[in-house]
């Protein structure tokens, strides 16, 4: 088997702690579906036939009662689950389910909406023999007006400067403004193997890696790392250039050459490969007297997104703006034959409806997300909103640019304009929750409706 | 005079006369009429003897044969016209010899046919319901071919729609996805493909590969993106491959590994060949492991019958390309001497190994690398040649006159020796040959036999290799002149891979057998042969 495909849905979101504190994030959902059904319909479109889930207790019990996932998804789901208090990070996960990895591992993150074309990062892995692939793509700018969000944000974000060389897919350089005192430090080492490296910023960071085998066997030798993102791709892309493992030498102690080994992992027949590349008349790059790859057996490389879909939803903007988006990605019909909309409410043609819901007379939907078994009364008007499941909006409300989460019920002649309501939370009738933009003296607290909301 | 298509003694009687009267005719006339003459006689030998062997077909076959038994690939000697026209130019061939006094070779013709269809259908009423092999193979060219040539393959057919339905329909039954050509081919080249790097041969392959073995993908990658070139290390790279495959094969129930394995290889060497067209070498390693896995005894094992395949692909590899490089080089050695100032072209591993080890044995000479766009692979042999220690030179193509009197010895290096004697190599290297001539410069050809195939060309147009158009484009201070070269109708950018160099231009070729002219490069096929 060439690839087995890991699926971190155990993160918490902590970034979003308003959608999340109730929901967990791998079922929050976009577009009326769970956000975890995004990467599996990735990993199911390419040819994936099994995938390792590893997750909390909670989401793999909603996971195998939810009916539409399970004839949705075609795939094997082979359910880890680990305690949520443990508070695992990513390398720590892979480090647990060590066991069943025997091939090299495709690592997604749950969070992870995208169409991009999954070979061209696989190629990478494949062709080059890399040992770790990764997807990047452009930021683009949110368009969507977020609740909370006191104007533009900030820019002060902790920056990421990715390096990469003239090709653009050999990954030389990886660093956060948060670790960085005040310039960026490169090595004369990279600097003489790559004279040209383009430094980029602005680049999202999709969490999908192809890591070798080897990789994971290091992580087994190597508890201290915790994240992939955080820790593990620093460190391989900082190893490259390391001198240890370029130089032969052979007078490292054998802890470390043993970590060097697991690393480089020699597989069989590795002198007919050795043969195959000194007679093949190829180099990757040219000016100086090294051979392809200078000779280095840890390569890094990413395949950067110009166009197309990508989003990690991590954050409340990013979750808005995602919600926005997908509907377009697939063709489902946009109102679910399950609902019960009436024939004179108004449905706008870029709003979704999903099953079993209850739309009455008079109601105007416009460029709005409307979940499963959601009861909406007469005389509603929702625009530019995100309606998550079970929620009843009673008549005459009048919703704007909101988010209403799970199982929220919104009372009477409500108004609420750019608000998020929290899962389960009631609002009152005839509650006016106009918050206007610019105005900073109310505080983030008052926009996000955790208990009774006062007029 | 003959006119008469009488029975068998008759005709025999007067075509020896005839025969005969023309022979003496020919001596007068001139050379060709002689040739034509020993063809003829030749022929006739040819159709005794299948007739003899119970030939049935329709008779324009025989016909046909008659035309195309001239052309046999076991006859060097002939220069043979491109394999797609057989018929006209032999139709003109003998249109030609008829016009000339003896008329009656037209006739004589007429007669040797009417006589061999009567001998037909007289063994027709024999032999009823007997599987020809002839008719077995499906005929894929408009031109019915027989037995004596080889039908043409797949890769040299694609602007006929016939061939490329076939090669559709066996893709999806070997489920292999089919790469499509890209952008408008130059019309004398339309017959072959012409991929682009944009569309990878992944695009509908799974992840994780299942159908396919994982490593031919990744082989088939590195071809199609270029990171393994070059036809040593293709070979190489492949035979690696083969052994991670068989290593992971495992024979299903009731199946034999001698015949269920060959059938496992067939989709993968389509996939291959899909990414990049097969080397003659490839080929000949295909092949010979073909053989070796169909002669595996169905009473072995399989972990044991494994083991001794991959032993078998080891000696392959050790002996037809590292023990012959070895043994090249030796002979080569022998040929540079001290003082010299040699030429190569490209980048040949096996001439840039000779250079090597030259260096290795304290010879004093000094290296002129000749390197030709788009690949410019001459800058990977000068940086291997100078690392060594090497005094080198590098001048592109375009200047070879200008430093072609300077040099002493040209070494080239070869993709294939086709059984005519013709070199098949870089784009270039017939050019380099032919000023090498010109100025009386010896060309010497280094070639493993693993190398030879026998195939016969005597033009680069039949079958070549169309490489990515869009290699082409440069980009110079920011501006790609050719970016939107398909906007334009009436422009078309060629990107040959390879060309074929005649043997008058080679004076010696260095194998491991040692070294031959270019000329006995049929002989070496042939104790090839009969080695196997």
């Amino acid at each position: 088997m060439e690839l087995q495909a890991v699926l971190m849905a155990a993160g918490g979101g902590s970034r979003m702690m308003d959608l999340t504190y109730n929901t967990p994030k791998p079922l929050l959902p976009v577009g009326n579906r769970p956000l975890i059904w995004y990467p599996l319909n990735l990993l199911e479109r390419v040819g994936f036939e099994e995938v390792i889930v590893i997750t909390t207790k909670e989401v793999q019990k909603a996971l195998s009662a939810d009916h539409r996932l399970k004839t949705d998804v075609k795939m094997r789901l082979d359910v880890v689950c680990i305690q949520e208090e443990a508070d695992m990070g990513t390398a720590d996960a892979l480090r647990h389910i060590q066991q069943k990895i025997k091939t090299d591992i495709l690592v997604v993150s749950c969070d992870l909406i995208t169409d991009v074309a999954l070979h061209e990062v696989v190629d990478l892995f494949r062709a080059h023999s890399a040992t770790l692939s990764m997807l990047m793509s452009k930021v683009h700018e949110f368009t969507e007006t977020v609740p909370g969000q006191k104007g533009k944000k900030k820019a002060g974000e902790q920056r990421d400067f990715v390096g990469v060389d003239v090709t653009g897919k050999r990954l030389l350089f990886m660093a956060n403004e948060a670790d960085l005192d005040e310039g960026l430090v490169f090595r004369k080492s990279i600097m003489r193997k790559h004279p040209r490296m383009l430094i980029k910023t602005g680049l999202l960071d999709a969490h999908l890696y192809c890591l070798k085998r080897s990789v994971v066997d290091f992580l087994v030798h190597n508890k201290s790392v915790t994240s992939i993102r955080g820790e593990l791709v620093p460190y391989l892309v900082r190893k490259q250039f390391s001198k240890s493992l370029n130089s032969q030498n052979e007078t490292e102690d054998s802890e470390k050459n043993q970590k060097q080994q697991d690393l480089l992992s020699t597989s069989k027949d590795e002198a007919l490969l050795q043969l195959a590349r000194e007679r093949s008349c190829w180099n990757d790059h040219r000016g100086d007297m090294s051979e392809a790859y200078h000779g280095g057996k840890l390569r890094c490389y990413v395949h950067i997104m110009e166009e197309g879909m990508c989003y990690r939803v991590n954050t409340l903007a990013a979750y808005i703006e995602a919600n926005r988006v997908v509907p377009k990605l697939f063709e489902d019909p946009p109102i679910h034959p399950g609902a019960l909309v009436s024939e004179r409410s108004l449905v706008g043609s870029d709003s979704i409806i999903g099953p079993l819901c209850q739309i009455s007379d008079r109601t105007s939907i416009k460029r709005s997300n409307v979940g499963m078994s959601t009861t909406i009364k007469e005389k509603v008007k929702i625009t530019n909103s995100i309606i998550m499941n079970g929620v009843i909006i009673e008549e005459g409300c009048n919703i704007q640019g909101s988010v209403i989460c799970n199982n929220a019920v919104i009372g009477r002649g409500a108004d609420i304009k750019y608000c998020l309501v929290g899962s389960g939370q009631h609002v009152e009738p005839e509650g006016e929750n106009k918050i206007m933009f610019g105005n900073n003296n109310l505080d983030i607290s008052d926009l996000f409706v955790y208990t009774m909301i006062v007029y | 005079n003959i006119t008469d298509s009488d029975p068998d003694g008759r005709l025999t009687v007067t075509d020896k006369d005839v025969k005969l009267q023309e022979i003496a005719l020919a001596k007068n006339e001139g050379k060709e009429l002689t040739k034509e003459e020993k063809q003829r006689l030749r022929k006739e030998k040819k159709q005794h003897k299948k007739n003899k062997k119970d030939d049935k077909g329709p008779p324009e076959k025989e016909k046909e044969k008659e035309k195309a038994s001239v052309p046999a690939p076991s006859k060097p000697a002939t220069q043979s016209p491109a394999h797609k026209a057989p018929a006209p130019v032999h139709a003109s061939e003998s249109a030609a010899a008829a016009e000339k006094p003896a008329k009656s070779k037209a006739e004589l013709r007429a007669e040797r046919r009417a006589r061999q269809d009567s001998e037909r259908t007289s063994k027709q009423g024999k032999k009823e319901g007997g599987q020809q092999s002839a008719s077995s193979k499906p005929k894929a060219t408009p031109n019915e071919l027989q037995p004596v040539v080889k039908r043409l393959p797949e890769h040299v057919q694609v602007d006929d729609p016939a061939a490329l339905k076939k090669l559709a329909k066996k893709l999806e039954r070997q489920q292999v996805p089919l790469r499509s050509d890209y952008g408008y081919k130059v019309s004398l080249f339309s017959h072959l493909h012409q991929y682009s790097r944009k569309s990878p041969p992944t695009l509908q392959i799974s992840i994780p590969a299942t159908v396919i073995h994982p490593s031919i993908v990744r082989l088939g990658l590195q071809y199609s993106q270029g990171i393994i070139a070059g036809s040593n290390a293709r070979s190489v790279a492949l035979l690696h491959t083969f052994k991670q495959v068989i290593q992971d094969y495992s024979t299903p129930p009731n199946e034999e590994l001698s015949r269920d394995l060959v059938n496992k290889l067939s989709p993968y060497i389509s996939f291959l060949s899909q990414c990049r067209p097969l080397s003659a070498s490839m080929g000949n390693a295909i092949k010979y492991i073909k053989k070796e896995i169909s002669n595996i005894p169905s009473q072995c094992k399989e972990e044991e019958a494994k083991g001794k395949l991959q032993a078998c692909i080891d000696s392959y590899i050790n002996e037809k390309i590292i023990l012959a490089s070895e043994a090249i080089s030796k002979y080569a050695i022998e040929k540079i001497s001290d003082g010299d100032v040699i030429l190569v072209y490209g980048c040949s591993s096996l001439v840039n190994h000779i250079l090597c080890k030259a260096f290795e044995k304290q010879r004093k000479f000094r290296v002129i690398v000749v390197d030709s766009r788009p690949r410019l692979e001459g800058r990977e042999a000068l940086r291997r040649l100078v690392k060594k220690g090497i005094r080198c030179t590098y001048v592109l193509i375009s200047a070879l006159s200008y430093i072609l009197p300077e040099v002493s010895k040209v070494f080239l290096g070869a993709h294939a020796l086709l059984a005519n004697g013709y070199v098949m190599s870089r784009v270039g290297t017939s050019q380099i040959a032919l000023v090498a001539k010109a100025y009386n410069v010896p060309v010497l050809v280094c070639c493993e036999t693993y190398k030879f195939c026998e195939r016969v060309q005597t033009d680069s147009f039949v079958s070549n290799e169309l490489d990515d158009p869009d290699d082409l484009i440069v980009t110079r201070n920011g501006k790609s002149h050719l970016e939107n070269w398909q906007t334009v109708k009436s422009l078309g950018l060629l990107n040959l891979v390879y060309d074929v160099t005649p043997p008058d231009f080679v004076d010696l070729v260095i194998t491991d057998l040692g070294m031959i002219p270019c000329t006995s490069v049929p002989v070496v096929l042939r104790v090839k042969n009969v080695d196997q």
